[in-house]
Parts: structure tokens; C-alpha cells; sequence
């Protein structure tokens, strides 16, 4: 009998030795001329386990991880293949705690599936929404949509239903579908392991977007730094021309849609959906001003929805599944599930996709099993390198876009990075100036002089020049910066910098009382 | 004139009709829809504090200066950016405004260097009155920090400076550059903080595909691209609005001064043919206004090998008389005539051909339009009943299709060509139709949709081909043809045009363009929308000039292409008054308003007058007064402001007749190559000496006026009332105004111009009289000025200029964009740097065969003659064509082509000639000996010259 052997072709994987594993696998197999199939799929999302090799076994998979290669002899021999223990047996995968506690909706077939098999797409669900979608009116999806509370997974929280609903109704000869791929936050990654773990999805979503507003074209930027995405992207999307999910005759309806894929260039700031349409136009990163909406003026002038990977996603699974489904999870106006992603000094980090709701000390300290070092986390940035830095005192702040909103702080795109208390706080503020400067697409003052002069002034506070009024200054510069910059990365600059600011006054030197805001 | 600030509502006007309305600071104001928060506010006398922002161009949103609030609206919108809103409530300051917008402004300080007092723009600088305005009173993130005021200055163009320590990167020259030139050398290189505009790929100005057409340094807001002009005598204190002397666009310009001494000329925005854009020449290239050889004072000689000897005014102009009377005495009224300038005023142009009507008593006036667009006057006449164009220039703006032939507006009309570039870039679809590959078959964002590359000649049989693709494919505008054209002159025409022989097909060999290109292309002019024509001299330079003019109209015609905006038949009038100078009644056969000379109800009119009789015999044209001279019937030429002998064709003939007159009276500025065979020169006074007006291609009159005093004197309009004095015809005029005023009591085309009307409107397109009293910007719109539309037969006759075993290529020529025609003002200005020879444009194949390589020198030879000139091997132009300029005199083009013209008008077929080239050693001898001749006949007498 024929066994199944899996293990993930996912970067992050690859980064710890999956390649290698599969090879040592497929190897001890040949030798021991046994009938394996080992199947290349996403990540659970369970990082510190990978390399995790999952064997099917009586109707469901077992899990060993970590595995380096010079382990796969010894599970060879302990008889794995049919699920015996082993040191590094994990049990049932579904079983795994850290993955039962997940609500995977987005990522249910990430780790599941082989992610450029069509057949395995639609044994596993794949297709549905789309199916669903061709049979309804645009304005029907739209309001279905529109009903599941789906909001923009890239950070702005925007609901997506107002942004499909704005674009079709908007006239153009030509719309188009945009999908940011630009994952650039640091301690994200979700989007990557969904276009490698699951693109079908990804090409489903944006086919739905597409039907709902009368687009013809889509487009997914994607970053450079993401070669396995763009490889299985790129594949993924010829296999689904050549099974006509894409081109001339979408699901042989009478819909065309096709989508190319874009690669980026290098830029942090290409994915503000502006300049990501900029440099989808093969001009230089730069900012465009709103208005115009990209809804009303996109990609080459004409009108689109841009929204991230994850979006897509979702309305793949909400066309499938039905709106009130997903709406019926969440928290407050932030509705459905989220893929957190645990990041930076955690025991456990890795994709956990969930409900809105968790506290933010849960997710930490729970779910992430507090810092890797052994030491208290002390801070947590929240939603990219844009995010504020959350103290421990701010833990009980639950998941929730306005809940994060009202302690001056963001989600974004759903990154956690988590620090240990030996980081210097000022140092993470004079970074976020630093990053800032060295990301900004130079179009508006704020950003372009203000980061630079912000990394001066910081460091002039950290040395005790003229410390107060250098901090009065830098909380000028802050609102400068803030309520002037033409984009979000000049916007919110000041959140991790005041944040730090604001909770840890005695990393900068002060008492605490001089930093309050 | 006080120094003209124009107002800027920081955002281009939108086009809706619709009105909406909100409240700014409390105040109520309607503005159309899509008009941004900044203008409205502008509008209603709210200057927002902008740095980015400027109504030339679009709205970018950088500099976050124009921060306002909007009521139930997050956050701090910039006003530039943002539209209005039906009840919009928005507020232009507040404490957090003035706190946001103070805090920007002391970011630009903390990187911008303090030298205010001794920056040229000290007095121009937006940076300075927006720190102003906002209250900056301290940067207090001090200068230590990371800068650039240590960048270095590019110093490469002629005509200005780029200093990268100044600049706030607001892209404002980036942007002019892309949206108003259309040229897109100008970027921004790097990224944050290490922003810095760079021409091209980070080359120098001068390097860079820079065109210098000032569009950047108009639109900078600091003193960092700025004139050289301004940094070395200062700021300008007042300005008077006039009229560029170069091409037939008729840019309107600002000629700011500090007393007499010009600074610079400023494109005008209210300027109706050029909406505040310029192009290198006449933004920059005025310097030869002042150059030393520009001549100050009367000379005359007795004979031509004479030096000159300089005059008083009184002496000169007395010889003058004396001369031309006693020719007059010994071979008759009829050896005299006079040739009016293209570039001088209507009022100046209609003085010289009354004088030689009225004071000479023959019709013997004839003008430089001869050699250029006599065919358009003719051809447009007979079909539509209006020598001159059909459209304004902002009917472009409404074409769907645009046909290029026979010109090349990037250099010859670049300020049209970046309005059609706009245009193109929004996407209209062009067909060029050229010898050539143009710069406008691919240039950035514009890209032809066909570029049909004919072999010299054959415009006629490319037109006609067209028309059989119209009339056999059933793509005529049966309705139009019917209520508007003469339906037998059409079912003829449709007749003919039908014919196998004009076929695409058949017309492929002779055209070397293939079929299936030439179908496709008549199809999209038939089928694309509003399609409009625009054609230069490369369509009326030839021997079936005039036939090809009307071919076009024919086109037209049949496709309803006329008579609204968007279409039309648009000849690009090469100078800057060669529409006025036609209109003034410059022909020997046409009185002012193109009205035969034979018609005696018009000769009556003007009779009663000038209180003379007129001749009712055309007179000689340029071609026939060199022959009749030659033949020893003509023997006294006045010459305003032309220069035959270097810009009519076979040079040698033109040579001959003018050393067979007994007086050549030049009067120029400069010592031009006819003056070389002049007996009394007359120095001119140049279009910033004088009042007058101008007519573009647009038959737009615009007012010139004076800016200083003639420095030679006299306005040239002054000097022809002083020979017609003398000569015993007497005319009075206190003021070119008092022309104009008989210009409209003789012309019911002008009979409503007047330059208080000019004053008040800006400009007019005739025909301006009581049916149109604010002037016409398309023509043909209710019904053709002739009444119904004439189509006319189009018989392809190849010209007589063939290639063979002796000459196997075909010669073409044409204009490059920093040299004007031949070169008289701009070789004597800097724009020198860009052109300094002409060179002979050959093909890769051609250029093998013979063994020449870039930079090597050839012979250019034709039947009439031979001339050397250096080689550029390229593949812009098709095997077995070349291809020259003619901007100097060394070149000396006009000894090669040949005496072949037009049969109608004959205009002269510069754009045909059969010659050989070959690699040589340098000039000819031709030239050594012309040079020598000049130089001998340029001299003038010591002793006056060292007593000066």
C-alpha cells in the first residue's frame, strides 16, 4: 500500500531543513523499497515544530517535529509510517493544542493540501465560493460581502464591501483586480504561506472580486523577497488557465478574468496600495495623493479594488460558506477570524488563526508561550513596524481593530513581535525613524526630512542634549508627522516611536512624568 | 507696464458646467465640480499656503503645506488634492493647521540653505513668502544635522542654473516637464531623504534629453533652476506682455526688464496659442537682439565689391528715392518691387506692399510665404474658400485621431507638439505620414499607431490612396458630403479616387509604403473619432504642393472632418507672421484679405483710399523678379526682413538676379546673405523695438509692443513711411494702431479688429467683423466660407526631379528644434551650442556603400550644384533618402536643390531633389569662394568704423 508522506514545501520550512528532510525521507524510502508519495504542502504555521513530517495513518495524519534529516533512519525504523511513537511524535496532528485551539478558516487547507493540486483544491471545498458567485448577480456578491463584516486585511481595516460596492459602480472600460502581495511588515507572514501554501484561493478570491465588479484583469505584487510565493503563484495560476478557472471563459462561464503577477522591487513603502499601483505601472514607488480613490482611479487610471492576499482569501471561504457564517464569529465590529501571526523572542511562534477577540496577553503568553529567552516579555509591537509597542500593562487590550485604535495603537496586518526585557525602547523608536527614512518614498516633507531629522533628535534626547526641549520637539515632529504625511508610513511613524516614548520614559532617559502625551 | 504677477489657484480649472457649493471659513462660494478645496478657496480670495501646487499642473500632494480641515472628515486633507463637495464645510486655519503647517515649513529650513539675501530669487521665491506666511521663526532641529547644502550646481545649460542644495523636491519641474513638455527627462533619483530631481539618468542638464524649453524653471518655486540671466543682473521690475518672433505657434511671453535691459522672457499664461508654455527659442534665445553684429546704422555703396560706408538716416533713405526713381525713369514703373517679411508686423507687412502698389505703382510685392505656404493659401482657398487654417490649436485637445504629415512639430512648432503630445498621451491615436522617423513616431508615452515612411514626392499619391480606401470601403460621411460639399465635384472626385490606378495597391510602389499599412491608416482617419490633419512644409515644398494641400481638404471633406473642433486641416505655419504677411495682401495678385487685384469693385475700395491708382495686373513673384532681372527688365528690389539668398531655392539663380539689379535695398538686422548684394542697408529694428501685431497659424492676431526703444532707431514700420515719403507718396501714421485701423476699414475679414479690442480680449482669430465681432477659432462651421465644400481632383504627376544613375538618392530638408530657418537670430545666441553645423542624415545602407561614416565630410550633389557638409549615419531616415537642415550659411543647401516648384503658386520643391553623395575633403570650392565673396562683401569702412 501506497503511504503518504508530508512535508512542507512552505519558505519558512524550507529555511529549517524541509528540502533536506524530504530528500532523507524519499531516500530511506527507496532503500527500503517502500511505496511512499511524499507530498509537498504549506506550513501549519506552527514554526518551532518544522520541520514537521505528517503521515496519513488510518484516516487522519500524525505529526513528528522537529525533524532534521539525520532523524529520519530512526522513524523509519521505529515504524512511523504507521503512526508509532517517537521522541519527536506529536500525535494527531488536529490534535496538536496549538492548532485545535485555531479557528482556521483562511488557512484551513494550508498545511492540508497540495497546493498546486487542483483535485486536492476541490476535494478539500476549493471552488465553492466561486461556483456560488457565478450563479449570483455582481451586486449579490457584493452584498454578501458586504453582510460577512469582512474588512481589509492589510492593516486598514477598511470593509470590503464598501470597496467592491465603490468600484462597481464605478464606470471604466476596463477594471481591475489588484491584489497586494507586498507583505512587508516585519513579523508577518501570513500571506506568504497562503500563496504558497493554498493559491488557489488567493486566484478564487480575486475571480470573485472580479464577477462582483466587472473587472477583466488582475494583477498580484508580489515582493521580490518571496521566490517560493512567486513560484508557486505563477504556477498556480497557469494551472487554473489551463483548467479555465482562468482567461477567456472563467468556469466556462461567459466572464473573463486573468490575472499576472508582478514582482516588486524592493520598497516597503510599494505596499501602500498607491505606490504598489505606481510601481505596478513600471513607474518609480511614489505615493499618489487620495483622492482619487484607487476605486475610482487605480491601476493605470482606470477603476480597482486593491485589497491584500488574506482579503481575497476570506471571500473566497464567505462565498463558499455564507456570510452570516463568518459574520457570526468576531468581536465587536471586527468581524470573523484573523490570522495572527506570532513573531519575534516567543517560544511558539508561528500562523494562529483565530476569532477577533483574544487578549493581547493571551496570544503573548498563552498561545506564544512567552519569550524564547526564558525572560518576561517586556513590550510587544503590534502591526508591523508602523505599530505601536504595547506594555505589558496594556496586555488585556483585546484583538480588535477600535480596541487597539483607542490605546493608540493598530493591528495592521495581524503581526505580533514580541520583545524580552533587555530591549532598549529608545532604540526601538530611533528604528522606527530610521526605518522610516530609509523606506520613505521622499515625496512629502513630513516623511522625507522628518524621519531623519527624527533618528537627530532621538539621538540628542538619548544623550541628555537639551533633553526637554528635544522632547518637545520630537512630539512636534510627531504630530507633524502624523496629521502631515501623505501616506500611512509617515502616518503612523510616530506610533512605535510615542508609544515607546510614552510607556518606557526611562529608556530614554526621563522620568516618567516628562513623557506623558 | 508694473511687473505682471500672474495669480495661481494652485490647481488646473476643471471643465464641468456644474456648480457646487460649499463654505470655506465661513464664507459661501459655487465652483464648478471638480474644482479643488485650494482653488475654490483661491477663487474666493483664500490663499492657502501651497509649495507643490501650481494651476499649470495637476495636483500632487507632496509638499503639506495646504493642509485643511474638513468638516466630519479624519485627519488633515491637502486642499490640492481634494475636491469639492456640495456643503462642504472647510476650514483653512486653525491653531492645529498653523501648528502642522509651521511644523513642515521648519522641516524644509532644516535642509535648505540660509542665504536668502544673496539668492538670486530673493524677491521670487515661494519658499520664502510661504515661511513667511506661516510664521517660522526658529528651526530648532539646528543645521548640524544630515543635509545638502553641499550638493554642487549644475551650471551645464546655457540659459539656466540647477542648484540641488536649494531645491525642496516639490516635482514641480519634474512634472512640467512630464505634463506640459511632454519631454519626461526630468525624474526624481533615490528615495527618501537622498530625493533628487535628475535629468535623464543622472546626467548633467546640458547632457540629459533635456529640450530647454523652460518649463521646469517657470515651474520652480525656489532659486534652484532659475535663468542664468536672472542671477547676473537680478530681479525683472516690470513686465510687457508681447508676442514671440519665432514659429507660427505665436507663444505669448512676458518680457520682464530692469530698465531697458531685458531679464528674461516669461511664457504668459493668459496667452492664448501657448497657455504659458515656450520653447527654447523663444523663451531663451532673444540674446541676438544685442549682439554685436547686429547692425545700428544706414550704409550704402555704389557697387556691391564696394565696403560698406556708413550713413546718416536721411542720406540712406535718399538714395533710396533717388535710385528707385531714376530706374523707374530709365526701365519703366514695372523694374521695381518690394518683398514684405514674414517676420515683421501685419501693420509693417501692409506698409511695404502699399508702398510698392501706391508708391511704386505696380503690384510687384511678393513674400518668403512664396517659398513656404503659398500652396495652403492656394489649395485651401479653392476647396473651402479661406487661405488659412481651419481650427484653433485647443481643437486638438478634441481629437481622436491625428495625422502628422509633412512636419515635424517636436522642432519646428514645439509648443503645439507638447500640446498634441498631451493630447496623444491621453490617447488619441496618430498616423505620421514622413520620410522621416520624427521624434513624435516614438517618443515617450506616444508611440504611432502607423508611421508611413513614402519616398519624397509621392505625398499626392499617398493622399489619393486614402481617398480610394474611403470612397471603394463605404467610409464617406454620405450626410456631411451631402448638405455641405458640391455633390457633382464630389461624385467626380469619387469618380476619379475610385480608379484602380489609386488604389493602395498600385500606389504601394510609387510610395514604397505597403498597401494593407496604407488601408489600415485610411481607415483609422475615416473611422477613429474627430481626426484632424496637421502638415507642415513637407507637403507644400513641392512641385504638386498646392494639389496635396487640397487632397487633405478632400479627405476632410469626405469624412466630415471639418467644420467643428477636434478636426480640420491645420497647416503649421512656419514663422511667426507668414499667416499676417498672406492676410496683409503680400501677393502680387491679392489685395489684404486674399482679394484679386483684378477686381475692381475691391481696387476701387482701396483707391479711394490711398488716393492713387492701382495696377490691375499681378505683379512678379520673387521667382519671376530674379528672371525678369536676369533678362535685364527688373533693377530695383526693397527687401524687409528676408533673406533670399540663403533660404530660396538654386542659390546660384538667386545670385545672378541679384547682381543684375542696379539697387538692392536690404533692410535687416544683420547682415544677412542678400545683404551681400545689397547696395543700401537699412538696419531693422527687432520685435522687442516695436508695436505691432502678429498672426499665428491659428489666424490669431496677438499684439506685439514695445518693450524698449529701437536701438537702430526706427521701427521698421517708420522706416517704409520714410522711403515713401521720399519717393513722393506720401503716408501718415502716428501709431501701428492707425494701420490696423485701415487694415479693418479695407478688410471685411479685420473690419472688427482694433487694438483696443486686442487689449481687452487678449488676441482674435479672424474673420472678426460684425458677424463674429470676438473673432472665429473654427472656421467652416455652419457652411464653408465658399459656400458648399469643392472637391477637386488630385492627379498624381511625379515631379520632374527623379533620381537616376547620376543622383540616386532623394534630398529632403527640414528644421531642428534649436535653430530657426536660417538661423540669422539663433546662431547668434547660444542656442549655438546645440547645432553648431548642419548635417547630412544618411542611411546605414547607403552610407556603406559609399564608405562614409558619422562626422566623415561628403559632397551633396545635384544638377544645380554642390555643396559639402558633414555625415550622421542613422536610420531615421529610409534607404535612399537623406536628409539636412539648412540653419547655416556654410551649408549652403539651397546651391543643391533645384528651380522645380509648385505649378500653382510656385513655391519651390525644397523637399525633392535628386542628388549623389559622396566622402570629399571638406567644402567645396563653391563655398570657398562664397565665403570669400562675403567677407568681402560684408565689409564695411574702417575709417567710419573706428571713428564709431
Amino acid at each position: 500500500m501506497r503511504r503518504r508522506i508530508f512535508v512542507a514545501r512552505d519558505a519558512g520550512a524550507i529555511a529549517v531543513g524541509a528540502d533536506r528532510v524530504a530528500a532523507a525521507v524519499a531516500e530511506a524510502a527507496r532503500r527500503a523499497t517502500l511505496d511512499v508519495e511524499i507530498v509537498r504542502t504549506g506550513s501549519r504555521g506552527l514554526y518551532w515544530l518544522e520541520p514537521l513530517i505528517e503521515i496519513e495513518t488510518r484516516g487522519a495524519r500524525v505529526a513528528y517535529g522537529p525533524i532534521r534529516p539525520e532523524d529520519v533512519p530512526g522513524l523509519f525504523a521505529c515504524g512511523f509510517l504507521d503512526g508509532a511513537r517517537h521522541v519527536r511524535g506529536l500525535g494527531d496532528t488536529e490534535s496538536i493544542p496549538w492548532l485545535k485551539r485555531q479557528t482556521r478558516l483562511t488557512f484551513a487547507r494550508c498545511g492540508v493540501t497540495d497546493p498546486l493540486s487542483l483535485d486536492d483544491y476541490r476535494a478539500h471545498r476549493g471552488c465553492k465560493g466561486l461556483s456560488r458567485a457565478l450563479t449570483l448577480k455582481p451586486q449579490e456578491i457584493v452584498e454578501e460581502v458586504a453582510r460577512s463584516g469582512l474588512r481589509g486585511r492589510g492593516g486598514a481595516g477598511f470593509p470590503t464591501g464598501i470597496k467592491w460596492r465603490t468600484t462597481a459602480e464605478a464606470k471604466g472600460d476596463e477594471k481591475y483586480i489588484v491584489c497586494n502581495a507586498d507583505e512587508g511588515d516585519s513579523g508577518t507572514f501570513a500571506d506568504r504561506m497562503l500563496m504558497e501554501g493554498d493559491p488557489f484561493q488567493l486566484i478564487e478570491g480575486m475571480t470573485i472580486a472580479a464577477l462582483a465588479v466587472g473587472a477583466s484583469k488582475g494583477v498580484i505584487y508580489c515582493r521580490s523577497e518571496y521566490p517560493h510565493a512567486i513560484a508557486t503563484m505563477h504556477a498556480a495560476i497557469a494551472t487554473a488557465r489551463n483548467a479555465n478557472l482562468l482567461g477567456p471563459r472563467v468556469a466556462d462561464s461567459a466572464h473573463v478574468f486573468d490575472i499576472e503577477l508582478i514582482v516588486g522591487a524592493g520598497s516597503y513603502v510599494c505596499g501602500e496600495e498607491t505606490a504598489l499601483l505606481e510601481s505596478a505601472e513600471g513607474k518609480r514607488g511614489q505615493v499618489r495623493a487620495k483622492p482619487p480613490l484607487p476605486a475610482h482611479v487605480g491601476l493605470f487610471g482606470k477603476p480597482s479594488v486593491v485589497n491584500n492576499v488574506l482579503t481575497f482569501a476570506a471571500a473566497a471561504w464567505i462565498m463558499a460558506e455564507g456570510a452570516e457564517s463568518y459574520n457570526a464569529l468576531g468581536y465587536g465590529r471586527s468581524r470573523g477570524t484573523i490570522p495572527i501571526q506570532l513573531a519575534g523572542n516567543l517560544k511558539y511562534p508561528g500562523l494562529f488563526e483565530a476569532p477577533f477577540g483574544m487578549s493581547l496577553g493571551e496570544l503573548i503568553d498563552d498561545i506564544g508561550g512567552g519569550a524564547a529567552s526564558g525572560r518576561p516579555v517586556r513590550a510587544v509591537q503590534a502591526g508591523g513596524p508602523l505599530g505601536a509597542y504595547f506594555p505589558r500593562a496594556l496586555f488585556d487590550t483585546p484583538y480588535d481593530y477600535e480596541a487597539f485604535t483607542k490605546r493608540d495603537g493598530l493591528i495592521g496586518h495581524g503581526g505580533l513581535v514580541a520583545f524580552d526585557d533587555t530591549v532598549d525602547m529608545a532604540k526601538q523608536a530611533r528604528f522606527a525613524m530610521e526605518f522610516c527614512a530609509l523606506e520613505s518614498c521622499g515625496k512629502c516633507t513630513p516623511c522625507r526630512i522628518g524621519s531623519v531629522r527624527g533618528v537627530e533628535v532621538i539621538d540628542r534626547i538619548v544623550k541628555g542634549e537639551n533633553r526637554e526641549a528635544n522632547v518637545a520637539l520630537l512630539k512636534d515632529l510627531c504630530e507633524t508627522l502624523k496629521w502631515g504625511s501623505l501616506c500611512a508610513l509617515g502616518g503612523f511613524t510616530p506610533y512605535p516611536v510615542m508609544s515607546a516614548l510614552t510607556h518606557f520614559p526611562e529608556d530614554f532617559g526621563l522620568a516618567p512624568e516628562l513623557a506623558e502625551v | 507696464m508694473a511687473l505682471v504677477s500672474e495669480i495661481d489657484l494652485g490647481t488646473p480649472a476643471p471643465r464641468s458646467e456644474q456648480k457646487v457649493s460649499l463654505s470655506i471659513d465661513g464664507r459661501h462660494i459655487a465652483v464648478p465640480a471638480g474644482t479643488s478645496i485650494m482653488r475654490a478657496a483661491a477663487e474666493g480670495g483664500t490663499q492657502i499656503p501651497k509649495l507643490c501646487a501650481t494651476d499649470s499642473l495637476e495636483p500632487f500632494g507632496s509638499c503639506r503645506m495646504c493642509l485643511v480641515e474638513i468638516e466630519g472628515r479624519a485627519g488633515t486633507p491637502a486642499s490640492c488634492s481634494t475636491p469639492v463637495a456640495e456643503g462642504m464645510i472647510v476650514r483653512t486655519q486653525t491653531d492645529r493647521l498653523a501648528r502642522l503647517r509651521r511644523g513642515v515649513m521648519e522641516l524644509y529650513i532644516s535642509d535648505h540653505p540660509l542665504d536668502c539675501l544673496t539668492c538670486a530669487a530673493n524677491g521670487d521665491c515661494e519658499l520664502q513668502d510661504m515661511a513667511g506666511a506661516v510664521g517660522l521663526r526658529e528651526v530648532r532641529y539646528g543645521y548640524a544635522g544630515e543635509n545638502h547644502l553641499a550638493d554642487r550646481k549644475d551650471e551645464s545649460n546655457p540659459y539656466f542654473t540647477y542648484d540641488p542644495a536649494k531645491c525642496i523636491i516639490c516635482s514641480r519641474c519634474v512634472r512640467a516637464c512630464d505634463e506640459v513638455q511632454g519631454t519626461l527627462a526630468l525624474t526624481i533619483e533615490g528615495r527618501g531623504f537622498g530625493s533628487r530631481v535628475s535629468p535623464s539618468a543622472h546626467e548633467n542638464f546640458f547632457d540629459s534629453e533635456c529640450v530647454s524649453c523652460g518649463a521646469c524653471v517657470q515651474a520652480c518655486p525656489t532659486a534652484t533652476l532659475i535663468e542664468k540671466s536672472v542671477i547676473e543682473i537680478g530681479q525683472p521690475e516690470r513686465s510687457v506682455v508681447t508676442t514671440c518672433a519665432y514659429c507660427g505657434v505665436g507663444c505669448s511671453f512676458k518680457a520682464e526688464l530692469r530698465g531697458d535691459t531685458v531679464v528674461r522672457m516669461v511664457p504668459y499664461k493668459d496667452g492664448k496659442a501657448n497657455h504659458g508654455h515656450s520653447c527654447v527659442k523663444g523663451r531663451f534665445a532673444w540674446g541676438y537682439t544685442t549682439h554685436r553684429e547686429r547692425i545700428l546704422k544706414p550704409m550704402v555703396r555704389e557697387r556691391i565689391e564696394d565696403p560698406w560706408r556708413e550713413v546718416s538716416w536721411d542720406e540712406a533713405i535718399g538714395r533710396v528715392a533717388s535710385e528707385f526713381k531714376r530706374i523707374q525713369k530709365k526701365y519703366g514703373p514695372r523694374a521695381l518691387g518690394g518683398i514684405t517679411s514674414s517676420r515683421c508686423t501685419d501693420e509693417e507687412t501692409f506698409l511695404v506692399q502699399k508702398l510698392v502698389r501706391a508708391g511704386f505703382g505696380n503690384n510687384n510685392v511678393d513674400t518668403c510665404a512664396r517659398v513656404c505656404h503659398s500652396p495652403t493659401g492656394y489649395g485651401l482657398k479653392t476647396t473651402f474658400g479661406t487661405s488659412a487654417g481651419t481650427q484653433d490649436f485647443d481643437s486638438v485637445e478634441q481629437a481622436d485621431v491625428i495625422v502628422v504629415m509633412g512636419a515635424n512639430p517636436t522642432d519646428g512648432h514645439p509648443v503645439f507638439a507638447s500640446r498634441m503630445k498631451k493630447r496623444l498621451r491621453q490617447g488619441a491615436k496618430l498616423i505620421v505620414i514622413d520620410p522621416r522617423r520624427i521624434d513624435l513616431v516614438r517618443t515617450p508615452h506616444v508611440a504611432a499607431a502607423y508611421h508611413l515612411a513614402l519616398k519624397p514626392g509621392t505625398n499626392v499619391a499617398m493622399l489619393t490612396a486614402f481617398a480610394h480606401v474611403i470612397v471603394t470601403e463605404g467610409l464617406v460621411n454620405e450626410e456631411f458630403v451631402r448638405t455641405r460639399c458640391d455633390v457633382v465635384a464630389f461624385q467626380d472626385w469619387a469618380a476619379f479616387v475610385r480608379e484602380p490606378r489609386n488604389s493602395p495597391e498600385t500606389m504601394a510602389s510609387v510610395t514604397g509604403v505597403p498597401a494593407d499599412i496604407i488601408r489600415a491608416a485610411a481607415r483609422l482617419y475615416a473611422t477613429g473619432g474627430n481626426a484632424a490633419f496637421y502638415y507642415g512644409l513637407g507637403i507644400t515644398e513641392h512641385s504638386q504642393g498646392s494639389t496635396a494641400v487640397m487632397a487633405i481638404a478632400n479627405l476632410a471633406m469626405a469624412t466630415g472632418n471639418i467644420g467643428r473642433p477636434g478636426v480640420g486641416v491645420n497647416p503649421l505655419r512656419g514663422q511667426n507672421n507668414v499667416q499676417g504677411s498672406c492676410d496683409m495682401g503680400s501677393f502680387p495678385h491679392e489685395l489684404s484679405g486674399y482679394r484679386h487685384i483684378s477686381d475692381a469693385a475691391t481696387r476701387a475700395l482701396f483707391e479711394s483710399d490711398w488716393g492713387v491708382a492701382l495696377d490691375d495686373e499681378p505683379g512678379l513673384r520673387i521667382p519671376n523678379m530674379l528672371d525678369a532681372s536676369v533678362a535685364g527688365r527688373f533693377k530695383g528690389l526693397y527687401v524687409q526682413g528676408e533673406d533670399i539668398a540663403q533660404s530660396d531655392p538654386d542659390t546660384q539663380h538667386v545670385i545672378d538676379g541679384l547682381k543684375a539689379m542696379e539697387c538692392v535695398v536690404v533692410q535687416d538686422l544683420f547682415l544677412c546673405e542678400t545683404a551681400h548684394y545689397a547696395h543700401v542697408f537699412l538696419p531693422g529694428s527687432t520685435f522687442l523695438e516695436k508695436d505691432g501685431t502678429f498672426i499665428n497659424a491659428e489666424r490669431r492676431i496677438q499684439r506685439v509692443r514695445k518693450v524698449m526703444e529701437p536701438r537702430n532707431g526706427f521701427a521698421d514700420w517708420e522706416i517704409t513711411l520714410k522711403i515713401a515719403k521720399a519717393m513722393g507718396y506720401s503716408m501718415h501714421y502716428d501709431h501701428p494702431s492707425q494701420i490696423m485701423d485701415e487694415i479693418a476699414r479695407l478688410t471685411p475679414t479685420f473690419a472688427g479688429v482694433t487694438y483696443e479690442k486686442l487689449d481687452a480680449l487678449g488676441s482674435v482669430q479672424w474673420p472678426c467683423n460684425e458677424k463674429a465681432p470676438a473673432g472665429t477659432p473654427v472656421m467652416h462651421m455652419n457652411g464653408f466660407v465658399r459656400g458648399l465644400g469643392n472637391f477637386v481632383i488630385t492627379e498624381y504627376i511625379p515631379t520632374d526631379e527623379r533620381t537616376g544613375p547620376r543622383f540616386p538618392l532623394l534630398l529632403t530638408t527640414g528644421r531642428i528644434l534649436s535653430q530657426y530657418n536660417v538661423g540669422a537670430q539663433t546662431r547668434r545666441t547660444q542656442n549655438i551650442v546645440w547645432h553648431q553645423e548642419d548635417r547630412l542624415e544618411i542611411h546605414p545602407h547607403d552610407a556603406d556603400q559609399r564608405g562614409i561614416r558619422t562626422g566623415d565630410w561628403v559632397k551633396l550633389q545635384s544638377r544645380a550644384g554642390a555643396t559639402s557638409l558633414r555625415a550622421l549615419v542613422t536610420d531615421r531616415v529610409a534607404p535612399g533618402v537623406v536628409y539636412t537642415t539648412f540653419h547655416h550659411p556654410d551649408t549652403q543647401a539651397n546651391v543643391v536643390t533645384t528651380d522645380y516648384s509648385d505649378w500653382a503658386t510656385n513655391c519651390p520643391e525644397y523637399k525633392v531633389t535628386a542628388v549623389q553623395v559622396s566622402p570629399s575633403n571638406g567644402p567645396t570650392d563653391w563655398q570657398r569662394h562664397y565665403q570669400a565673396e562675403s567677407a568681402q562683401t560684408q565689409h564695411i569702412a574702417s575709417s567710419l568704423a573706428a571713428a564709431e
